[in-house]
């Protein structure tokens, strides 16, 4: 029999969840059909967008497809999800 | 009224011949009117898994190019009845079929038999498409790993835009003690991932090695893998049959013998 010391015990990850977790996010894309090379043609294009209104940090930005909330009665959608962090508001108007 | 079911399963290696075998052996133990076909063109394999490789004459697209008769390239199988092979051909490339010469030679068989099961090929291509145009209903064989998930709900989606909308889940090769501890997805959460209903679950087996080797399917016999089988043939025939509980009750004595012999 394998012998199991209590820091393994300890430290074990659950690796069935790990896979379910990877399964969930991988489908999605697999579903919509939407690849990695396409959210990165959409990062692009939205880094342009935005850059003309706002100053952003490109580097920082994330996009990714999740699943949102299952509504009463209907099918859990996929979401384009992105976070997009601002450095500096461009519109003046605004902010004075 | 016959049925027409195609076993596959996208990836390779997950279970799929031992499937077709066990399922269509068992059926046929419980006395229905078989024919198993292996579509696999250019890598045979359900005739070694059925232990019927010695006595092939003629193979599927003989059938089809007019080489010989139906009766001629079916081979009966001596311990059943009515269980028959459909040999495929090891020397030619999938091309050799079209989805429309798949689909009359079921049709052709539909009239002597009450199951018709289809062995797919892995893989989403050419040898995919014939095997899936004449079929009724499809199970997807699976086993509790991402890459054979993933595979699985390509399939699933695949089979419903070719409007096979009755689709069944059989998760194989699953490992209770993993489960327990954590390290194996649970067929709830193969299911859930998946959406469709599960016919059958199969635990991993060290008895489906040595089935394979005699050529002789287990289904039926004293071990968890035959027993799951033949579940999953009585609920082909429409019996309400429970998923086996895989995991035996284990009381506290059992569990405290068996930390004292991992510690």
């Amino acid at each position: 029999m394998s012998k199991i010391n209590l820091f393994e015990i300890l430290t074990k990850r659950n690796s069935g969840d790990i896979a379910k977790k990877r399964l969930q996010f991988l489908l999605i894309t697999d579903r919509t059909g939407c690849t990695p090379e396409i959210l990165e043609l959409i990062k692009d294009d939205m880094i342009k967008a935005i850059s003309k209104y706002m100053e952003i940090d490109a580097k920082g930005l994330e996009v990714k497809i999740t699943q949102m909330e299952a509504l009463e009665g209907s099918d859990r959608l996929p979401v384009l999800y992105a976070s997009i962090p601002i450095r500096t508001l461009l519109t003046k108007g605004t902010y004075l | 009224m016959s049925e027409v079911i195609v076993i596959t399963s996208g990836k390779g290696g997950v279970g799929k011949t031992t499937t077709s075998a066990n399922v269509g052996t068992g059926l046929a133990m419980l006395g229905e009117k078989v024919v198993l076909i292996d579509t696999d063109i250019g890598l045979r394999n359900l005739d070694v898994v059925m232990g019927l490789e010695n006595r092939i004459v003629y193979n599927l697209v003989d059938v089809v190019e007019g080489n010989c008769r139906m009766k001629q390239a079916l081979i009966k199988d001596k311990r059943y009845p009515d269980l028959f092979l459909l040999p495929s051909a090891q020397t030619r490339d999938k091309s050799s079929v079209t989805p429309g010469q798949m689909r009359k030679l079921v049709e052709d068989l539909r009239e002597d038999f009450d199951y018709i099961l289809l062995d797919c090929p892995a893989g989403i291509e050419q040898g995919f498409k014939n095997a899936i145009a004449g079929a009724d209903r499809a199970f997807v064989v699976t086993t509790p790993e991402v890459s054979a998930i993933r595979d699985a709900d390509r399939i699933i989606g695949l089979l419903e835009a070719n409007e096979i909308t009755k689709t069944d889940l059989i998760v194989n090769r699953i490992r209770m003690d993993m489960v327990r501890r954590g390290d194996m997805m649970s067929i709830e959460d193969v299911t859930d991932i998946l959406g469709i209903p599960v016919i059958g679950a199969v635990p991993d087996d060290e008895e489906i090695v040595i089935s394979t080797n005699q050529g002789e399917p287990l289904v039926g016999m004293n071990s968890f893998s035959g027993q799951a089988y033949l579940n999953i043939c009585r609920r082909i025939l429409g019996q309400e049959v429970p998923l086996m509980e895989l995991e035996r009750s284990r009381g506290f004595f059992t569990r405290f013998t068996g930390f004292l012999k991992r510690a």
